[in-house]
């Protein structure tokens, strides 16, 4: 009796230790915060800003989180975004019509998802040093192509749709917030609700595993590199219509960001966990964080303490309590009476422990 | 059955220990020699096509330019040879470079020493942060270091503000460091060759050095074999930090100005670095002097680009797409390695 009441209690009291819903909480305490310093923060012109301001990263974040779940990383995204606004730069100025230069972006960013995938896949290269090497080969492309110049006379028509509020929505929604709410949804229902979300789960949690279930883990993987490179080169458009401006150090540094995001989301490094709803609550906190200290004078590129500091939370506060018991253990306090080699905190030689 | 048991005793299980480790070892020097191989070629073709490129001024160039990555290259080595990573090297650099060069206006006739230890010190604070979180909180050292990369840059930027050091509140004293030269070689390069040769003898014959890589290859293994992994993993990032701190003193002696976007994007520069120069990202094998090389390499190769008249623009796209051929070959190395180990093994059974 007393034991079912407990686990029906486990049961039910569950979720709400999920690491999402200590981050919504954050959510609710940053929006209350930002909203008492503040009085701007929840205007429409507010909202509005954060949008345009973020929308970017925001889109990144999301094949960034099936690719971590997947148990790979690609640090290359910031570089695609470069490259395909370079060459969307590059291409305007030679007077290509703007729905050749879409198609042909489109391509080039399903081209260096692909490149990073066969390379990890394929060849069964680290995707951490793959896409390191990416990173440079992408932005060079950017730089070769552009060099010093800067591309700045596109259309007013596609400028607009990046500083503009899409139509019907009063002034709060930018296109870069609706293509990732649209984007959200998608990349959601596909993770959480489809047998591909399923396998992208499996194989985060055991490659060989799923393998041997019968997941085409190769293929899946590189299907998943291919929508990255695809969504980043929208990305750039989006980011090169926003600022009117196309230069080769576009969204230089941006793919430490995307993988705080995704992190500070609850997705784990070692792949297997997390959920695109984290992710999004991730972006919240995020961005309502960085806005809040922006609204009050705070030194805006000094935000990255409070960023860098969430990040470490989102990883201790799942395991605090062995946290502490392991520091009072290896703490050398602990450490008298014993030899030099055989600190207190590490099981002794002999004994197998499973951890 | 006799005669079995006889040859087996002379033949002690030892001599296939030893054969291994000769192999492992001979690779190693091959892949080393492989990148003085590369650095030859590039060296030559660039000096045939321009001579001014061997002009002592632009080898001393190269190399004092090369000190600094050298340098940040030690730590990040002994951090990945652990199957580990160090992010935050660039923030502790820009932090330490800051707060140092700043000690010369705040104090006038402050010894160049003091200066130094200070830097050590800010580098020794960072890294213990580091390695503490990384080997009590057993969590990605991934993650906390991509975290205080960015807190450490934060806090740079704060002290920093909108201030800068500029090079005329330097001593010449200290703004000399790097233009000094013993029969036409730079002072600098020699200290860091002999810090780099400690290094790496103390990875290669050290009781604790070895315990890197036994970490590296097998993580759960070496834990279980004894070895502190927690103790170990903080010493690695302590030692990252302290030499961060350090080339951030030598990088301020170097460029003068400094403000707060000191080193910012080196982490990955210094990883490519390590990682060209031979050490495998998932930690177990690689050498201090290859992750050197690794730095002088491609150095060398942005200047070579420089002297050449070709657009530095190209510099990025080469030294990623050399990256992507030092992973790949290091796969291919060891997928044999690993096949003739396997044939070793089986011959001494």
């Amino acid at each position: 009796m007393n034991d079912r009441l407990r686990t029906s209690l486990g049961t039910s009291l569950r979720p709400l230790l999920r690491w999402e819903t200590g981050l919504a909480l954050v959510v609710v305490v940053i929006g209350i915060a930002g909203a008492s310093v503040s009085s701007e923060f929840f205007t429409s012109n507010n909202i509005f800003n954060l949008g345009l301001s973020y929308g970017e990263i925001a889109i990144m974040t999301l094949p960034m989180t099936l690719i971590v779940i997947s148990g790979e990383i690609d640090l290359s995204v910031a570089s695609i975004l470069g490259m395909s606004s370079a060459l969307l730069g590059y291409l305007w100025a030679r007077h290509w019509p703007m729905l050749g230069i879409f198609v042909l972006l489109a391509v080039v960013g399903l081209a260096a998802g692909a490149i990073n995938g066969l390379l990890i896949t394929r060849l069964g290269l680290p995707s951490l040093a793959v896409t390191i090497g990416t990173l440079a080969v992408y932005r060079g492309i950017a730089t070769i192509l552009l060099g010093p110049n800067t591309v700045a006379n596109f259309p007013t028509a596609y400028t607009n749709l990046g500083v503009n509020a899409v139509p019907f929505t009063g002034n709060d929604i930018t296109y870069s917030t609706a293509i990732f709410i649209v984007l959200a949804i998608v990349f959601g229902v596909v993770l959480h609700a489809t047998p591909f979300g399923r396998s992208v789960y499996a194989m985060g949690a055991s490659t060989e595993a799923a393998q041997f279930a019968g997941i085409r883990v190769k293929r899946i993987k590189t299907v998943l590199f291919m929508t990255s490179g695809l969504v980043c080169a929208l990305a750039g458009v989006l980011l090169t219509f926003r600022l009117n401006t196309a230069v080769q150090n576009n969204g230089l540094g941006l793919e430490l960001y995307v993988v705080a995001i995704v992190l500070l989301g609850g997705v784990s490094i070692f792949g297997g966990k997390g959920s695109i709803i984290g992710v999004v609550l991730g972006v919240l906190a995020f961005a309502g964080i960085q806005n809040a200290l922006f609204l009050t004078n705070f030194n805006q590129e000094a935000a990255g303490i409070v960023t860098g500091a969430l990040l470490l939370l989102s990883v201790f506060g799942r395991n605090a309590a062995s946290f502490s018991s392991r520091l009072r253990a290896w703490l050398p306090a602990g450490r008298r009476g014993r030899g030099p080699d055989s600190p207190v905190g590490e099981p002794p030689p002999t004994a197998i422990t499973p951890t | 059955m006799s005669t079995t048991v006889v040859s087996r005793s002379e033949r002690p299980p030892a001599p296939a220990g030893t054969g291994t480790r000769r192999l492992t070892e001979r690779v190693f020097r091959i892949r080393e020699s492989g990148i003085i191989v590369v650095l030859a070629v590039f060296v030559a073709v660039t000096a045939s096509i321009q001579p001014r490129f061997l002009n002592i001024t632009n080898i001393q160039f190269i190399l004092v330019n090369t000190t600094v990555f050298a340098l940040l290259a030690l730590g990040e080595t002994m951090v990945v040879i652990s199957r580990n990573y160090d992010l935050s090297v660039g923030s502790v650099l820009g932090l330490s470079a800051y707060l140092s060069a700043s000690l010369f206006g705040q104090h006038h006739g402050i010894p160049i020493v003091v200066v130094f230890l200070t830097g050590l010190g800010i580098g020794l604070a960072c890294g213990m942060l580091n390695g503490i979180m990384v080997a009590a909180g057993r969590v990605p050292s991934l993650v906390v270091t991509l975290a205080t990369l960015y807190i450490f840059r934060g806090i740079d930027i704060l002290i920093v503000g909108g201030k800068e050091v500029v090079a005329n509140s330097l001593p010449a004293a200290f703004l000399n460091i790097p233009k000094a030269t013993v029969f036409g070689i730079p002072d600098l390069a020699i200290a860091i060759a002999v810090v780099i040769a400690i290094g790496a003898y103390y990875l290669r014959s050290f009781r604790s050095g070895r315990e890197l890589y036994a970490m590296g290859s097998n993580p759960e293994a070496a834990r279980l074999a004894g070895i502190a992994v927690g103790r170990r993993v903080f010493m690695a990032f302590t030692v990252s930090g302290a030499i961060a701190g350090v080339a951030g003193v030598l990088w301020a002696a170097q460029y003068g100005t400094i403000d707060s976007t000191a080193g910012t994007g080196y982490e990955l520069q210094v990883i490519s670095a390590v990682v060209v120069g031979g050490v495998a990202i998932f930690g177990g094998s690689g050498s201090a002097v290859g992750a050197a090389l690794g730095a002088l390499l491609l150095n060398t190769i942005s200047s070579a680009l420089y002297v050449l008249g070709i657009s530095p623009f190209w510099d990025q796209a080469i030294w990623g797409f050399l990256l992507l051929l030092a992973i790949a070959l290091d796969r291919f190395i060891s997928v044999r390695l690993t096949a003739a180990l396997r044939v070793r093994g089986a011959r001494h059974e």
